[in-house]
């Protein structure tokens, strides 16, 4: 699978760099490797989702506990969190650093993935939540750090788009 | 039996714990019996009142998490059922008040009354625990028993579709989520606002509490 394992682990890193300490997610191609390396590390909390709109629960209810947290989602996981993100995490300012593999985009073969590739940068606007792409490896450390403390000091939903560039070698 | 009876029958019993409402009629009830800092009311976002427990139960393993749900928030999560069984947090209580109903948008009968069954999909999604009761003395004895457990519990009980003739409370929906906050900051073993979480206690804690939930789970992968 030529998922980019070198720069998941990039990924893995700068989110344990900024204390992340619960991770929630859906598996999706693009996230196998990072989902794997929570699993296997016991200082992380892995929490294996039904539907994504539920990491919004999980996730405020860690920094209700004073855990900082981060999810893991496809751009379709995060379609269909949106009530999740108005409704609580906006309502009630939690910060929320959501890691959006952005599928459907340029270079996408899968014809099921395009209308949401198509639809997410439109809805991240729609709802003002602040995006920025992870799209080299040389940003990546930097613009996770810069996204968690965004959402901490605004205390909002902060969304990284995982571009193909980044997690997909072919 | 009316679900402010049940409220009232267990309020003394919530008093150490954190406790997370849906909206509502749950929310306007237990509120009116006094609001106290341990008490989230998640007022919007149906159905992750329950994730939200489950999140505050992985984070702090130490500490009783009551969430308290209704049939149509749960209706609208039923994955979440799953999910809590997956991790089975041992001190989350998830009790349910079942009215059969969308009380409060006018009453609009939910499918648990046409015989969805809230009892069997939680024992069937994995939920150790699982039971219903029908009286107020049967809730109250249900939770003083669950309370001595340490064995993740979900309690259906069904209650009449009467609620309060006002849902709005005076307590502001950021004050009651930073008072709830800071609240769980000042207990004993929680991490401080702003302290960094390399905390060797807390991380062993975790990884502990990990090892603990796959030697329980299986995992089909």
């Amino acid at each position: 699978m030529p998922v980019s394992l070198t720069n998941s682990r990039l990924i893995y890193d700068a989110l344990k760099k900024c204390d992340i300490r619960l991770l929630s997610g859906l598996p999706e191609t693009w996230l196998v490797h990072l989902i794997r390396m929570a699993d296997d590390d016991p200082e992380i909390i892995l929490v294996r989702l039904a539907k994504e709109e539920e990491g919004v629960g999980i996730s405020a209810g860690a920094h209700f506990a004073g855990v900082k947290s981060a999810m893991l989602m496809q751009n379709h996981g995060f379609l269909a969190s949106i009530n999740g993100i108005v409704s609580f995490a906006h309502l009630y300012k939690i910060p929320l650093l959501m890691l959006i593999s952005s599928r459907g985009s340029f270079g996408e073969r899968d014809p099921w993935q395009t209308q949401g590739g198509n639809a997410t940068e439109p809805v991240l606007r729609a709802l003002g939540i602040p995006y920025s792409f992870l799209d080299s490896a040389d940003i990546v450390k930097k613009r996770i750090e810069q996204a968690q403390t965004l959402a901490e000091s605004s205390l909002q939903p902060v969304a990284l788009l995982l571009t193909r560039d980044l997690m997909w070698e072919e | 039996m009316l679900r402010l009876d049940c409220l009232r029958s267990i309020y003394s019993q919530l008093e150490n714990s954190l406790v997370v409402t849906i909206m509502g009629a749950v929310a306007a009830e237990l509120h009116s019996l006094g609001h106290r800092p341990n008490f989230f009311y998640l007022q919007h976002a149906m159905g992750l009142a329950s994730s939200t427990g489950l999140g505050l139960a992985l984070c702090l393993p130490e500490q009783r998490v009551i969430v308290i749900d209704g049939d149509g928030s749960l209706l609208m999560n039923l994955g979440g059922l799953s999910t809590m069984a997956r991790y089975r947090p041992p001190k989350l209580v998830h009790i349910v008040f079942d009215n059969e109903s969308l009380l409060s948008v006018g009453g609009f009968p939910t499918a648990t009354s046409t015989g969805t069954d809230l009892e069997g999909i939680a024992r069937a999604a994995g939920i150790p625990r699982v039971s219903t009761v029908r009286s107020v003395e049967s809730f109250q004895a249900a939770v003083t028993d669950v309370m001595q457990k340490n064995e993740l519990t979900t309690l259906i009980a069904k209650v009449e579709a009467t609620g309060p003739a006002r849902y709005v409370t005076d307590l502001a929906l950021l004050e009651n989520r930073f008072q709830f906050r800071r609240h769980i900051q000042s207990l004993k073993g929680a991490l401080k606002i702003g302290e960094s979480h390399e905390n060797p206690d807390q991380v062993k804690e975790m990884a502990t509490q990990k090892l603990m939930r796959s030697a329980n789970v299986s995992r089909p992968d």
